[in-house]
């Protein structure tokens, strides 16, 4: 059966993505942070190949940016997210290029440790909201959780 | 027999199982996309909400050709095909056709409206849920399009941005087509907690 291998071939990344994330996002390292300093976590994401996720800023007031909260709780109190510079990438689907991030980047956490937190380790939790597309579907808007480890000194 | 018979004779076995693998040629055309009438299934039936908030139920369009289009706004490649949809709507919504499209926006009307009033959209819409797309086999990439025959059958289905040739090509032959059983039946009825309105 060539043709139905052949097909099977071609659909297997898609099936595979269905149901699956398009992208996945991990805390580079363990974060030190000294009360009263400010600290950064380095985080990396890596958007499946053949895929694309809006930048922070898209392009169109309709599309869904990519965006990075954090839960309450924690000794580190959230400051700015850092996103790389995104790529302006025309599809066969956009008149004009759209504002995306593909492959591996980047993405820079600050927060802030209180003068009065509790030395020891911790974890924040933060939740990535990102919606993909690939040359022509797009996919619902999913979230993955983030998890940067600190140790307050 | 010698190896020339053989091969010759094996050489033909490979043609004509390639044939009918892939089809016999003199088999009559059909738009690329249909399914033959014996591998269709019967749409199965939902409830939905419209923009007034009136119920829309796929088998108030029995007799008729529907294009059922599951898109979002937040969807570039379903942006492309809106506007085909909204030409076929013009073109042979007197020849009993009619699309329909289902939003599946996790914000609902809040996204839709404004998007429908800016595109100036002349078919019907509906919001989905995740039980309506389940009901159509767990709808997760968009555009996801079916054409549905005027028996309330699925005669094709498109994953992605499909070619508008493709589409015309289809719709024209599904109305050539008359309903085989009177008043469309075939629709599965579902029950009342899978068919889902927001």
């Amino acid at each position: 059966m060539p043709l139905a291998a052949l097909a099977a071939c071609l659909c297997l990344p898609s099936l595979w993505a269905q149901g699956n994330q398009y992208l996945t996002a991990e805390a580079s390292q363990k974060l030190v942070a000294k009360r009263g300093a400010a600290a950064e976590a380095k985080i990396a994401v890596s958007v499946q190949p053949g895929f694309h996720v809006n930048s922070n800023t898209p392009s169109d007031a309709y599309l869904i940016p990519l965006k990075l909260t954090w839960a309450p709780g924690g000794a580190l109190e959230p400051g700015a997210v850092v996103f790389p510079k995104p790529q302006m990438e025309k599809y066969e689907f956009s008149d004009k290029p759209l504002s995306v991030f593909t492959g591996d980047f980047e993405l820079t956490a600050k927060f802030k440790v209180p003068a009065g937190a509790s030395q020891g380790p911790g974890i924040m939790l933060g939740k990535l909201r990102y919606q993909a597309c690939n040359n022509n579907s797009c996919f619902p808007p999913k979230t993955v959780e983030v998890r940067v480890s600190y140790q307050v000194q | 027999m010698s190896a020339l018979r053989l091969g010759t004779v094996l050489a033909s076995s490979v043609l004509l199982g390639g044939l009918i693998y892939w089809g016999w040629p003199a088999k009559p055309a059909r738009a690329a996309s249909l399914k033959p009438d014996g591998e269709r299934h019967a749409a199965p039936d939902f409830a939905l909400k419209d923009a007034d908030g009136k119920t829309v139920r796929l088998s108030d369009y029995k007799g008729k050709v529907v294009l059922l289009d599951f898109w979002a706004t937040y969807c570039g490649p379903c942006k492309i095909e809106i506007p085909w949809f909204m030409d076929f709507e013009r073109k042979h919504k007197d020849q009993g056709f009619s699309v329909l499209g289902v939003d599946m926006d996790d914000e609902g009307w809040d996204a839709v409206k404004p998007f429908v009033n800016d595109e100036g959209i002349n078919y019907r819409i509906v919001v989905g849920n995740d039980a309506t797309a389940d009901m159509f086999g767990g709808i997760e990439a968009l555009p996801t399009t079916f054409l549905i025959d005027r028996d309330g059958k699925i005669a094709a289905v498109h994953v992605g941005l499909t070619s508008k040739s493709d589409f015309e090509n289809a719709i024209e032959q599904l109305l050539q087509t008359p309903a085989h059983a009177a008043g469309g039946a075939g629709r599965v009825s579902l029950p009342a907690e899978l068919v889902g309105a927001r």
